[in-house]
């Protein structure tokens, strides 16, 4: 599974590659490519293997081992495989076609999107029994991240743009892991363009050091949070 | 040559008076010819008078007063302030060494009021400044047909100022500015009025604007590197008929500005990396019967914005890397899109318009994703250049932070399936499959 995970990454990244015609846009299709596929197969995969390794670790858990140590030891089983894949599939390509400071960015944002969203798949599965439900509802998580809190947030953002949206901004993106990786790429990017009008603002704060450690951090806690919330259902947990 | 006489046949007497004649004919042109130039020295009477330590003059000024017209007053290197110099006569004024020409930041260094002067490499240096009056390095006032070539300028209000002079030449200086803020600064090579003026292979920097043009007919700008000026590499107005290729218009405050003006022929330019919430590569504004083509539009905020602009033709161009390539305004019309190459941009065409009035066709768009069935090499549907979410920017324009979001693409592909507030005449109905390859 994650070998096929790994072929599918470097297929699609060399292939991007070796059809574009502008680095630019190719980095802008491998975006969309960590953007969507990375967190969906992270989630989807971290959920089936947490269920499907339901009896091994009761069985762990029957020995003289502590419940936190089998937890940590599962969560980076799963990301550490998952960060390699990632790593030989988009790592190579990138590195023998493009070793620029907006690819190393991608990888970069890649990697803590696997760490974010293996966490989450390890909160959607210690939360519920119920194999169907528990996979559904990382499905759902997903869908939520990668595609209807941008459209949310285009809707607010629309409906008061005659309102200082500076803060607000920056608040909505924060609650988002897909989107602070986005905007941190993108400022790599699309500088031209984000120059412009309100872009130079956001370029402002995310260009600087400050920013670059603000959106890290966020990161961070998108990994610390869903991570210990599901260790501490887990160390409490009848199973 | 040589001419051979008595050749033995029965013909030869006509030929030989014929040939005789011509020699004859040849013999006297020279002979006028050298009386003539026999006379150059007392008609002329050319002198050259050396400046320097060591030389026949101490100062420029001293010279300047010795000197006729037509002499050649020569520099040789050293650090000259000599206060406001003024050349009312046509003098060839030339410097060896690069000799410095300095204004001690009080005075107009060079004032020209004679048509034919030529001055050359000098270093000139701290011209004065003033609000009220336009203080230059070199000022040309009513001076026609001078050269002004291999000067470095560094550190001048204005460095070249040409006032109602035509048929002036200003080539290969190096013009270096310091300007901090616009009202404090002047323009590199400034000319107010006159035409046929050539400015060539200058390499301008630091000014207000790097060259400016105002009621400059039939002139051209060729050659020239225009970087890092605090408002505009090219300021262009009223100036009809003139031709700018081959320059280099370079991170500048906001690009190049061609304003109210007819029949320029724009070619073979660079506009390269203007950054900045109101920069462009090249802003039209209010143009008429004009060709831009073979240009390349990079990294710029906006490449091209077209404003009230009519009967203009885009040609051949290259957008790369531009945030929006190219703005065209709703008062445009009648203007052709044509044979240009949009690649990664991240906005091919915004526009404020409803209608389409001008003429979108046979460009190649990197953002085009329809087919070509019949192998013509011309898409068989209609690009919409104006996409969704660069609709949905204009009017608010804090949405540029979705950019590149799922849900973005996703109704921009919606929308260009069912068009719904995009401009559905905005269209090119035969778009490229491949890039155009230029020269």
């Amino acid at each position: 599974m994650v070998l096929a995970y790994t072929l599918l990454l470097f297929l699609l990244c060399s292939g991007l590659f070796y059809l574009g015609s502008d680095y630019s846009s190719t980095l802008v299709s491998l975006l969309h490519v960590i953007l969507l596929i990375v967190p969906l197969i992270c989630i989807m995969f971290g959920t089936i293997h947490f269920y499907n390794s339901r009896e091994f670790i009761e069985m762990l858990l029957a020995q003289p081992v502590d419940r936190n140590s089998i937890y940590f030891g599962e969560y980076l089983g799963l990301a550490g495989s998952l960060v390699m894949a990632l790593f030989i599939g988009l790592g190579i390509p990138i590195l023998l076609w493009q070793p620029t400071e907006a690819a190393l960015y991608l990888l970069v944002v890649g990697l803590m999107l696997t760490f974010i969203f293996s966490a989450l798949a390890f909160l959607t599965s210690v939360r519920s029994v119920d194999k169907a439900k528990g996979i559904g509802s990382a499905l759902l998580l997903w869908f939520y991240f990668a595609v209807l809190f941008d459209g949310v947030v285009l809707l607010i953002l629309h409906y008061y743009s005659d309102y200082p949206l500076e803060e607000l901004v920056l608040v909505l993106t924060s609650l988002n892991p897909i989107d602070i990786g986005r905007v941190l790429i993108l400022l790599k990017l699309d500088t031209s363009a984000l120059m412009g009008y309100t872009g130079a603002l956001y370029q402002k704060f995310f260009g600087t050091g400050f920013g670059q450690v603000f959106s890290m951090s966020v990161l961070l806690i998108w990994i610390v949070i869903p991570l210990f919330r599901a260790r501490k259902i887990f160390s409490k947990k009848d199973l | 040559m040589e001419v051979k006489f008595g050749h033995g046949t029965k013909h030869s007497g006509n030929c030989n008076k014929f040939v005789l004649r011509r020699y004859l004919s040849i013999y006297l042109k020279g002979l006028l010819g050298a009386f003539l130039f026999s006379l150059l020295p007392v008609v002329c009477q050319a002198k050259n008078l050396s400046v320097g330590k060591g030389f026949m003059y101490r100062t420029i000024r001293e010279a300047l007063e010795q000197s006729d017209t037509g002499d050649s007053v020569i520099v040789n290197s050293g650090f000259y302030s000599e206060g406001a110099l003024v050349i009312d006569k046509r003098i060839f004024l030339r410097g060896i060494g690069l000799p410095v020409l300095d204004g001690e930041s009080k005075i107009a260094v060079i004032t020209v009021h004679a048509s034919g002067t030529h001055i050359s490499g000098f270093k000139i240096q701290n011209s004065g400044f003033s609000d009220i009056r336009e203080i230059a390095g070199i000022r040309l006032d009513e001076a026609h047909a001078c050269v002004i070539e291999n000067n470095y300028f560094y550190n001048n209000y204005f460095a070249v100022y040409l006032a109602n002079s035509s048929y002036c030449r200003i080539q290969n200086n190096r013009i270096e500015g310091f300007a901090r803020t616009e009202t404090s600064s002047g323009n590199g090579i400034h000319l107010w009025k006159g035409e046929y003026n050539t400015i060539l292979n200058n390499h301008i920097s630091g000014h207000r604007d790097g060259i400016y043009f105002e009621f400059v007919k039939e002139s051209s700008i060729i050659g020239n590197l225009s970087e890092k000026n605090l408002r505009y590499g090219l300021h262009f107005m009223f100036s009809d008929d003139d031709v700018y290729k081959y320059n280099v218009f370079r991170e500048n405050g906001s690009g190049v500005a061609v304003m109210y003006t007819r029949n320029v022929l724009m070619e073979n330019n660079r506009f390269e990396d203007n950054w900045g919430s109101a920069s462009f590569g090249l802003l039209l504004k209010d143009i008429s019967n004009s060709i831009i083509r073979n240009n390349l539009f990079s990294k710029n905020t906006t490449g091209l914005y077209i404003e009230g602009s009519n009967n203009t033709i885009v040609r051949h161009n290259e957008f790369r890397r531009n945030g929006w390539a190219v703005r065209i305004l709703g008062d445009c019309y009648e203007d052709t899109l044509t044979e240009n190459n949009f690649m990664a941009n991240t906005f091919d065409v915004a526009t404020n318009a409803t209608r389409n009035m001008n003429y979108i066709h046979r460009n190649y768009w990197d953002q085009y994703t329809g087919y070509d069935l019949d192998k013509d090499k011309t898409g068989d549907i209609p690009f919409h250049p104006v996409s969704f979410y660069s609709k949905l920017t204009e009017e608010s324009p804090h949405t540029l932070m979705m950019l590149h979001s799922f849900f973005v693409d996703l109704l921009n592909q919606t929308e260009r399936v069912v068009p719904t507030i995009t401009p559905e005449a905005f269209k090119d109905v035969a778009p490229q499959m491949k890039p155009f390859i230029y020269d």
